[in-house]
C-alpha cells in the first residue's frame, strides 16, 4: 500500500526534495550567485510538475487512509497554483536582481509555499489541512518581510505573521471543537456523521471558527484587514504572488473543506458564506475608490474578486464550485498579466506605485497600454472580456441556488467597481502629460503581459479548454 | 451565403484588428491610410449587408439567415434577422461609412480614432443580429468601452465627467438587465431568443416583502429591462446622461450616439420586453404612454432654452425617442412599424443636424448659437442642406420625419387619445425650437466679425450629406419601402401580443 500512497503525493515529494536540494546546495556553493538560475530551474519544475499534474489520468485516488485526496479538483486547484507561480517567478527575476533583492532563498521559499499549497488542497483530513496551511502560510509570512532593510517590509511581514497566527488559531480551534463533536478529523468521518443525525451547535461552532479562519487566507470581510497595507508593503513581485497562487489554493481548501466535510450540511454555510460573499464585494469596490496606489488598488481589487468567487461558492452546488473554479483561473490569468505589468513601472530608477504616474501613458506605449486596457475592463467585469464570463458563470449560480438578492448585490457592486478600474484608463487615456514613467520591461514580463491580455480576448471563443476540467473537478467535489 | 451576418459582424473588427497591430506610426501618411482602410471596410461592410436584404423574405415572419454553434457555458453563438432587426443592421452599415468619412480632418491619434469606430460598428451590429441572450448582452456592453474612450479621448472639455457619466449610467442600467437575463434562464432553461419568445413567463401576483406585485415575475423582468433600455432610449427622466455625452463628444461620435446607439434602446424594447412579457407590458403601458408624453413636452421646452447647438438637437432628439417608446408600447400595427420608421429616419436626421453641427464647429470651433447669425450670405449650400434637416426634424410632410410621427401618433390615438393630444402639441414645439435655432444660426445680416471669411461646404462635406438627404427623402415619399419588411414581422408580434394580454386587464386597472 505505501508504494501507491507514495505514488500519489509524487508530485508534491518531488517539489520538496527539489526545494530542499537547491537549498543545501545553494548554501554550500554559490548563495546568492545562484538566484537567478535557481529561479528559472524553479519556474522549469513548476512548469513540468504542472504539465504532469494536468496530463495525469482523470481518476480519484485517495493516500494515507484518506488524508490525502488526488482528485481532479485537486488537480484543476494545482495547475492553477503552479502555473500562476511559475508566472510570478519568471516575471520577477528581472525586478528582484535589479533592486538587490536576488536571494536564492526567494525561489525556494515560493517552491516551499506551492509545496503546502499543493497539500492544502488535496487535504482529505483536518489534521493534512492544517500541515498544509501552515506550510504555505509561514513561506508567507518570510516572503512578506523579504526586503529586510524596508520599514514597510517588515512590518508587513510581521502584521501578516500576527493576523495569520489568530487566524491559524482560529482555525484550530474549530478543528478541536468539530473533532470533538464528531470523534474524527477525516472529512469522510465528518460528513458520515453529519449525514446520521443533525448538526450540533459545538459542530456549528466549529465550522463557524474554521470558515473564520479561511476567510482571513482568502482576504474575505470583514477579516480582509490585513490585505492592504500586506500588499502595500510587500516587494510587488510578492505582492504579485500573494494575489494569484495562495488565493487560488484557499479558495480550493474552502471549497474542499464545506463540501467533503460538511457537504451534508449545505444550508448551514451556505448564508454564512453569502454574507461574507456580499461583504467583500461591496467593501472591495467601495474603499478602493479612494486608492491612489496601485498595489494597494489591486489589494481592494482582490477583495471585491474574492467575493465573487465566494457567491459560486455560497451557491452550494455543482455548477456553483464549477463557476468559483473558472472565476479563479480567470482571475488568477488577469492578475499574472496585471502585475507584469505593475512591476515594470518605474520612475527615476525606483519602482512607482501612484496611479497619476500613468498620465497619458497611451501615448507614450500604445501596445502595452491597450493591453493594460484589455485586462482592467476584463477585471470589471465587461463583455466581451473573459472576466465577464467568469462573473456571468458566478451570477447564475447564485440565481440557479435562489439567491437572487446576492446576484443583484453582486451586480451592482460591480459597477461600483468598475468606476475604479476606469479611473486607470482614464489616467492612461485622457490624463495630462506627465514626465519620467518608465516602463521598461524584459521578454518574460512582456510575453506575460500580452499573453494575459490576448487570454482575455481570445478566451472567450472556446475558455481554453478549462470548462471541461472546471467541470469534471466540481463533479467530484460535489457528490 | 450561409455565414452572412458573422461576415457582417465581423468584418469591421477584423478590419480594427488589422489597423491596431499592422499599421506603425502617426504621421500624416499613416493617418491617411488609417483613414482609407476604415472607409473600405466600412464600405465593403455595407455592400455585404445589401445581400442581406436582396436575400431578406419580408413575408417569412420568422428569423432568416440564422446560424447557430455551441459556444462556451451552456450558452450558444446564435444569429439572425427578422423584419424588426434586418433594417437597423442595414442603417448602421449605410451610416459608418459617412461616419468615418465626416471626421476626415481628424488628426489626432487616427489610428486609434478608426480603430474605436470600427470595433463599435461591429459590436453595433451585433447587437442587431445576436439571438442569444447573452451574446446580446455581450455586444450591447462591449459597445459602451469604445464609446467610452472616444468621447474621452477626442471629446471636448468637459469630456471626462461626460465619459464616465455616460459609462457607470448605462452599465448601472444594463447590469440588472444581466440578472434578469439570468433569472430567464433559470426558469426557462435556455438562453435561446426565439425559443423565449415562445416561452410564457408566470404573471401570477407575487408577495416580495409585503409588496404585492402585479404581473409577478413578468413585471419584475420587464422592470429590469426597462432599466437598461430606458436608460439606453433615453427616456425622461433617465435622459441626462445624453445631453453631456452629446455635447462633449467629437462630431462622429455624436453621429454614432444619435443615429445608432439610441437605438438599442427602442430595438430591446421591441425584441424582448414587448413580445417576452406582453402582460407586464400592457399593465406599465400607461406609465410608459405618459413618461414619453412628458419626454416630448419637458424636453422640447428644455430644447427651446438651449443656447449650444448639440445641446439642442440632443433634447431633441430625447423629444423623438418618446414618440418611438409611445409606438411601440401602443402595440398596435400603425404604432410599430411608425416607432420602426421612427428610429430609422430618426438614425438620418439626427445624424446629418449633428453633422451641420460639425461642419460649422470645424470652421468656428464654438457650438454657441450666439456666435453665429446670417450664414445663408456666404454658405448658401449649407443653408439649403441645414434647412433641408431642420424641416425633416420639425417632421414636414414629405420627409421621413413626417411619416413616422404620423404613425406614432396614430397607433397611440387608438389606445389613448389624452397621450396622443398631448404629444401632438411635441410636433408644433419642434418646429418651434428647430426654426429658431435655424433662424438664428443662418438667416440675419453676417455682421460678426469672425464670420466674414467662412467659406461654404466642401465637395467631401456636401457628399457625406448627399446620401442622408437621399434617404430622407425618399422614405418621406415612398414610406412602404420601409413598412413592407417590417411590415409581417411587426403583424405577427402584434397577433402574439393581443392574445396573450387578456382582453379584460383594461377593465380590471380602470377599476382599481
Amino acid at each position: 500500500m505505501i508504494s501507491a500512497d507514495f505514488s500519489a503525493i509524487l508530485p508534491e515529494v518531488v517539489l520538496v526534495l527539489y526545494a530542499m536540494a537547491a537549498l543545501l546546495g545553494a548554501v554550500y556553493t554559490g548563495k546568492d550567485e545562484l538566484a537567478g538560475t535557481l529561479t528559472w530551474a524553479t519556474v522549469a519544475v513548476f512548469t513540468g510538475l504542472a504539465a504532469w499534474i494536468g496530463l495525469s489520468a482523470p481518476d480519484a485516488v485517495t493516500a494515507f487512509g484518506g488524508m490525502f485526496v488526488d482528485d481532479p479538483f485537486a488537480r484543476f486547484a494545482k495547475v492553477t497554483v503552479l502555473l500562476g507561480a511559475a508566472a510570478v517567478l519568471a516575471m520577477s527575476a528581472d525586478y528582484m536582481a535589479r533592486r538587490g533583492l536576488a536571494r536564492f532563498e526567494f525561489p525556494l521559499v515560493v517552491a516551499l509555499a506551492v509545496a503546502g499549497m499543493m497539500i492544502m488542497v488535496s487535504a482529505g483530513d483536518l489534521m493534512s489541512l492544517y500541515m498544509g496551511l501552515e506550510l504555505q502560510s509561514l513561506s508567507l509570512y518570510i516572503l512578506a518581510a523579504f526586503r529586510r532593510e524596508s520599514v514597510k517590509s517588515t512590518e508587513a511581514g510581521l502584521k501578516y505573521f500576527v493576523l495569520g497566527s489568530l487566524s491559524s488559531g482560529l482555525l484550530l480551534y474549530g478543528a478541536s471543537l468539530t473533532y470533538g463533536f464528531t470523534g474524527t478529523t477525516l472529512f469522510a468521518g465528518i460528513i458520515e456523521t453529519i449525514q446520521g443525525g443533525h448538526v450540533s451547535v459545538g459542530l456549528l461552532f466549529g465550522l463557524v471558527l474554521m470558515i473564520t479562519g479561511l476567510a482571513f487566507k482568502v482576504s474575505a470581510v470583514p477579516f480582509h484587514m490585513w490585505t492592504p497595507d500586506v500588499y502595500e508593503g510587500s516587494p510587488t513581485p510578492v505582492t504579485a504572488f500573494f494575489a494569484t497562487a495562495p488565493k487560488m489554493a484557499a479558495m480550493a481548501l474552502f471549497a474542499r473543506l464545506v463540501f467533503d466535510a460538511f457537504g451534508a450540511a449545505v444550508a448551514d454555510w451556505s448564508q454564512v458564506i453569502a454574507v461574507i460573499a456580499a461583504l467583500s464585494m461591496f467593501v472591495g469596490a467601495i474603499a478602493a475608490i479612494g486608492q491612489r496606489n496601485i498595489k494597494r488598488l489591486m489589494a481592494y481589487s482582490s477583495i471585491a474578486h474574492m467575493g465573487f468567487a465566494l457567491m459560486g461558492l455560497a451557491a452550494g452546488t455543482e455548477a456553483g464550485v464549477k463557476a468559483m473554479l473558472i472565476y479563479m483561473a480567470v482571475y488568477v490569468a488577469m492578475n499574472v498579466g496585471t502585475f507584469a505589468f505593475i512591476l515594470s513601472m518605474e520612475k527615476d530608477g525606483a519602482p512607482a506605485t501612484d496611479i497619476d504616474t500613468l498620465n497619458l501613458y497611451a501615448r507614450k506605449e500604445p501596445i502595452k497600454a491597450l493591453a493594460m486596457l484589455v485586462l482592467l475592463f476584463s477585471l470589471a467585469g465587461v463583455p466581451p472580456m473573459l472576466g465577464f464570463f467568469a462573473k456571468y458563470g458566478v451570477l447564475l449560480a447564485a440565481v440557479n441556488a435562489d439567491m437572487v438578492l446576492l446576484a443583484v448585490a453582486g451586480a451592482v457592486a460591480s459597477v461600483i467597481g468598475a468606476f475604479y478600474y476606469l479611473r486607470i484608463v482614464y489616467y492612461m487615456y485622457f490624463g495630462t502629460e506627465a514626465e519620467g514613467l518608465e516602463t521598461r520591461m524584459v521578454p518574460a514580463q512582456w510575453i506575460l503581459l500580452m499573453a494575459s491580455a490576448i487570454v482575455m480576448v481570445a478566451g472567450v471563443v472556446n475558455l481554453l479548454g478549462i470548462e471541461g476540467a472546471a467541470a469534471l473537478a466540481a463533479e467530484v467535489l460535489v457528490r | 451565403m450561409e455565414n452572412l451576418l458573422s461576415i457582417i459582424t465581423f468584418l469591421p473588427l477584423v478590419a480594427a484588428a488589422i489597423l491596431a497591430l499592422f499599421l506603425k506610426g502617426d504621421d500624416p501618411a499613416a493617418q491617411a491610410n488609417a483613414k482609407w482602410l476604415a472607409l473600405i471596410a466600412t464600405t465593403v461592410t455595407f455592400l455585404v449587408s445589401l445581400f442581406l436584404l436582396s436575400g431578406f423574405d419580408p413575408a417569412d415572419t420568422g428569423f432568416q439567415f440564422v446560424e447557430e454553434r455551441d459556444w462556451i457555458m451552456g450558452l450558444k453563438y446564435k444569429v439572425g434577422v427578422d423584419g424588426i432587426s434586418v433594417l437597423f443592421v442595414l442603417l448602421t452599415t449605410f451610416l459608418m461609412p459617412i461616419t468615418i468619412l465626416s471626421c476626415w480632418e481628424v488628426s489626432a491619434r487616427v489610428k486609434e480614432y478608426m480603430v474605436a469606430f470600427l470595433v463599435l460598428e461591429g459590436l453595433m451590429i451585433g447587437v442587431f443580429v445576436a439571438l442569444d441572450l447573452v451574446l446580446f448582452y455581450l455586444f450591447f456592453e462591449a459597445g459602451l468601452i469604445p464609446m467610452f474612450l472616444i468621447i474621452g479621448i477626442w471629446g471636448g472639455k468637459e469630456r471626462i465627467y461626460a465619459a464616465f457619466k455616460f459609462f457607470l449610467y448605462t452599465f448601472l442600467g444594463s447590469v440588472l438587465m444581466l440578472v434578469a437575463m439570468i433569472a430567464m434562464y433559470v426558469d426557462a432553461g435556455t438562453t435561446d431568443i426565439p425559443a423565449l419568445l415562445n416561452h410564457q413567463f408566470s404573471s401570477e401576483t407575487l408577495n416580495l416583502f409585503g409588496f404585492h406585485i402585479v404581473g409577478g415575475m413578468q413585471t419584475l423582468l420587464w422592470l429590469a429591462f426597462f432599466a437598461s433600455f430606458a436608460v439606453k432610449m433615453p427616456m425622461w427622466p433617465v435622459h441626462t446622461w445624453l445631453p453631456d455625452a452629446h455635447v462633449q463628444a467629437p462630431t462622429a461620435g455624436s453621429v454614432v450616439l444619435a443615429a445608432i446607439l439610441l437605438k438599442m434602446g427602442g430595438y430591446g424594447f421591441l425584441r424582448f420586453s414587448l413580445p417576452m412579457f406582453p402582460i407586464a407590458s400592457d399593465l406599465l403601458a400607461g406609465l410608459i404612454f405618459w413618461m414619453s408624453a412628458i419626454a416630448i413636452v419637458y424636453t422640447s421646452l428644455v430644447a427651446l432654452a438651449q443656447s449650444d447647438m448639440k445641446k439642442l438637437i440632443a433634447y431633441s432628439s430625447v423629444a423623438h425617442m418618446g414618440y418611438v417608446t409611445m409606438g411601440i408600447f401602443a402595440a398596435n400595427q400603425q404604432g410599430l412599424d411608425g416607432a420602426i420608421f421612427q428610429m430609422l429616419s430618426h438614425g438620418f436626421i439626427s445624424g446629418a443636424l449633428f453633422l451641420c453641427v460639425g461642419v460649422i464647429y470645424d470652421r468656428m470651433h464654438t457650438r454657441e448659437i450666439d456666435a453665429y447669425g446670417g450664414l445663408v450670405n456666404r454658405m448658401p449650400a449649407y443653408a439649403l442642406i441645414f434647412m433641408f434637416f431642420t424641416m425633416a426634424n420639425v417632421g414636414l410632410p414629405g420627409t421621413s420625419g413626417f411619416v413616422g410621427e404620423f404613425l406614432t401618433l396614430m397607433g397611440i390615438f387608438q389606445v389613448n387619445t389624452w397621450v396622443a393630444a398631448v404629444a401632438a402639441t411635441g410636433v408644433i414645439l419642434s418646429a418651434a425650437y428647430a426654426l429658431w435655432l435655424y433662424r438664428r444660426v443662418v438667416f440675419g445680416d453676417l455682421i460678426k466679425e469672425s464670420l466674414k471669411t467662412i467659406s461654404d461646404m466642401s465637395a467631401r462635406e456636401k457628399a457625406i450629406f448627399a446620401p442622408l438627404v437621399a434617404m430622407t427623402l425618399l422614405l418621406g415619399v415612398y414610406p412602404s419601402l420601409v413598412t413592407d419588411v417590417t411590415g409581417p414581422s411587426v403583424a405577427a408580434l402584434v397577433t402574439e401580443y393581443q392574445a396573450a394580454v387578456p382582453a379584460d386587464t383594461g377593465v380590471q386597472l380602470a377599476s382599481h
